[in-house]
């Protein structure tokens, strides 16, 4: 079962969210500020953090961007429906997933998971490495190399990348990209797929503002190439 | 009462500001949705009489009174004074002549003509034509022995009056002075007898009509470029009335349409200025208070958003361990598993309420957005059904594909599943939802979405409150499994699309919901 690391300020919802993860079965550690749960990665090692956005101190943004400065452990922000510009932000700062409070935990559990299983499933079936321009992509190994430079990449958008990648020239609408990469059953919010798709670019484009690789379909959704 | 200048205030300015934009109301014709028919007629009849052509009317008025009482008076007293003049030095030339000639009686026609030729070449201030009359004599020193122009009314004055009497007489356009002078006898210092010989000197007054007919025209045209000079100072005035009137009236339509800080310059200490300076002072009145309750508006608005916050953070807590509550429940003494879930149940409401007030007053507080991303709608509406299983035959569906519209696909999914949960609640299965495009003769295409149920339909009564928060159309009722505040979500989140979403019965019964939302055509985005 993997191993939690819940970042949250309100006891309430640190012990709630807590005890029911446990219950299923998950190793859970909690910290009450964002700096302790920094403190806390290096001696838990989770498979998986939990993050409250509005947290005393250094906010759930800060800790997000300290995160994705040394790994790429994924994120999930906790967050309310309304503070949409933290969600953005959130997002923006390299956050893979975010769930609205409240949430029951099997709703919790289920984005966890989601957002697990993503780097577990997407190897099979493929073995060679996939050149495209000067991006090689290898699917058993999950590595994504530019011009010989290893790209490191978040799980979201590892996923994202391989799965566009996976039907070159295909062009997926933002609800489909949400159903099949986040999992999201519900309609959900389609910025979650615009600010990883941003992330990406930043990372595998030349140029952010002029994308060879994922290409936008005006009232369509993205696409993987044409080269 | 009057504030000073405050910040960012609107002062209109006379001529400039909304005069040229607003151009159509100056003219009479209606600017607003109002009255139609006779009601622009009616305006410009108003306006025909408005204030100016009155004022200016009144102004013409007084200018032509005047002038034409003055001219009257002039002309008069002139032509008086031009006309004694021209009688009395023929009148008294005549008396003269006649009384220096020598008269011997009894008189005898023979003679008398050549006498009668040499008073009449004597005539002053003109030669005049003389007539005698002397029982049944009669002399002339013209061509007619008898004149056509003395009437009898001088006949008979000349044989009351010795001293004699003239007449002004108009014949044929022609005027004539006529002069009676009857001759008399002296029977002593005081006493006189009339001789019965009576001289009549007749005397064309042409020149003296054409004195008086140019001191007619000299008053005319006096009078009528008096006229036309009045009419100068009168359209000044009317200005200096409608300009303050027009700021008034454009400072009341600025008000009208929201400016609430709309303010009038006011010039001067008249009775126009103190309207200027009601109309500001009211106006500020005004704003203060639309003022303190919007303020009071907004903090009710934010109290509902702090309480649902605050009870957010709790109902997280609990929310996630109500799956504890409810696997344990099993394992614990009757009574005390019954209550838990209870707990566990409630909870699970008070946090669906909770979600919904939060999203009201994000409505109410103009804060929510709209993510839109061009969708199928047909297939948007299925998978809002699959996600809530309502896939068993108690919802039926018409969904054409190949709608595409720009939506905010979770809003969506919230309008869909709230219509469809409220039909199966409080309608009837089987619940039916239809889908349509549909072209619009103005404006652009629109889809419609129909959620129809199989119940007895929703009561008159209820029909008009249908959408309004937290009304239970049995005032009875026991709490239903939503919050109440489903229906009115629903309508906000159309209203957000720019659409529409309407409540009614099925000739047959059943409650129809009906969603109109304007299909536009494809934007930027993505």
């Amino acid at each position: 079962m993997p191993r939690v690391l819940l970042v949250e300020d309100d006891p309430s919802v640190r012990e709630g969210v807590e005890l029911g993860l446990r219950r299923r079965g998950h190793e859970v550690r909690v910290a009450a500020t964002g700096e302790a749960g920094l403190a806390a990665l290096a001696e838990f090692r989770p498979d998986l953090m939990l993050l409250d956005l509005m947290l005393p101190g250094m906010n759930g943004v800060q800790v997000c961007r300290r995160v994705r400065e040394r790994s790429q452990l994924p994120i999930i922000m906790l967050t309310a429906r309304g503070d949409d510009f933290d969600v953005v932000i959130g997002l923006e700062a390299g956050a893979d997933d975010y769930i609205v409070k409240p949430a029951r935990t099997e709703v919790i559990e289920a984005r966890i998971c989601a957002v697990l299983r993503r780097i577990d499933n997407t190897g099979q079936g493929r073995t060679a490495v996939e050149v495209y321009g000067e991006l090689a992509i290898d699917r058993a190994a999950l590595s994504v190399t530019k011009s010989g430079r290893h790209l490191a990449l978040a799980p979201s958008e590892l996923k994202l990348l391989l799965h566009l990648s996976a039907a070159p020239e295909q062009v997926f609408s933002r609800q489909q990209l949400l159903e099949h990469v986040w999992e999201h059953s519900f309609h959900a919010d389609a910025r979650l797929v615009d600010a990883c798709v941003a992330r990406l670019r930043g990372k595998i484009e030349d140029e952010a503002g002029s994308p060879r690789y994922i290409q936008t379909l005006r009232g369509f959704g993205y696409r993987f190439g044409p080269l | 009462m009057t504030s000073g200048p405050g910040p960012a205030r609107r002062l209109l300015r006379g001529l400039s500001g909304a005069g040229g934009r607003r151009r159509g109301t100056d003219d009479g014709t209606p600017d607003d949705g109002g009255a139609p028919g006779d009601a622009p007629a009616g305006r410009a009849r108003a306006r025909a009489f408005g204030l100016r052509t009155r004022l200016v009317f009144a102004f013409l008025l007084v200018a032509a009174v005047s002038a034409g009482t003055t001219s009257a008076l002039t002309y008069r007293e002139a032509r008086n004074a031009l006309l004694k003049t021209a009688q009395d030095t023929a009148v008294s030339s005549f008396r003269d002549q006649v009384q220096q000639t020598g008269w011997t009686l009894p008189v005898r026609g023979e003679g008398l003509e050549e006498v009668l030729r040499d008073i009449a070449r004597k005539g002053k201030p003109r030669p005049w034509v003389v007539f005698a009359e002397y029982g049944s004599v009669r002399a002339s020193s013209g061509e007619n022995p008898v004149s056509t122009v003395i009437t009898p009314e001088l006949r008979r004055a000349a044989r009351a009056h010795p001293s004699g009497s003239f007449e002004r007489v108009v014949k044929d356009g022609v005027p004539y002075l006529t002069i009676a002078m009857p001759t008399v006898l002296r029977t002593g210092p005081e006493g006189v007898l009339p001789s019965g010989l009576v001289l009549y000197a007749v005397m064309r007054m042409t020149d003296e009509q054409v004195n008086v007919d140019a001191l007619l025209v000299a008053a005319r045209d006096g009078a009528l470029p008096g006229l036309v000079i009045a009419l100068i100072p009168g359209l000044i005035a009317a200005r200096s009335v409608l300009r303050p009137v027009r700021e008034l009236r454009q400072a009341a339509q600025s008000m009208g349409s929201g400016r609430l800080d709309t303010r009038i310059t006011v010039r001067g200490s008249d009775e126009l200025a103190d309207l200027a300076r009601t109309f500001n002072d009211s106006a500020g009145k005004l704003e203060r208070s639309v003022r303190e309750l919007r303020e009071a508006e907004a903090r009710a608005r934010r109290f509902a958003s702090d309480v649902s916050h605050e009870l957010r953070t709790p109902l997280t807590g609990m929310l996630a361990v109500t799956e504890v509550l409810d696997e344990d429940a099993g394992r614990l003494d009757p009574d005390t598993a019954r209550a838990v879930r209870l707990v566990s149940t409630e909870t699970g409401k008070l946090a669906v309420l909770v979600e919904d007030l939060m999203e009201i007053s994000r409505f109410d507080a103009r804060a929510a957005e709209l993510n839109t991303d061009e969708v199928d709608v047909a297939e948007t509406i299925r998978k809002t059904l699959q996600n809530r299983h309502w896939t068993d035959g108690r919802v039926r569906t018409e969904l054409p594909s190949g709608i595409r519209a720009r939506l905010d696909p979770r809003r969506f999914d919230i309008v869909i599943a709230n219509l469809v949960g409220n039909a199966l609640r409080h309608g009837g299965a089987p619940v039916t939802v239809s889908l349509r495009g549909e072209a619009r003769s103005s404006g652009p295409p629109v889809l419609i979405a129909q959620v129809t149920d199989s119940g007895p339909g929703i009561r008159p009564d209820v029909l008009p409150h249908i959408f309004d928060r937290f009304y239970k159309a049995d005032a009875a009722r026991t709490r239903s499994a939503g919050s109440g505040l489903g229906l009115a979500i629903t309508q906000e989140n159309v209203r957000l699309h720019g659409g529409t979403v309407r409540a009614g019965n099925l000739p047959g019964g059943g409650a129809v919901f009906t969603v109109e939302i304007p299909l536009r055509p494809e934007e930027a985005g993505g």
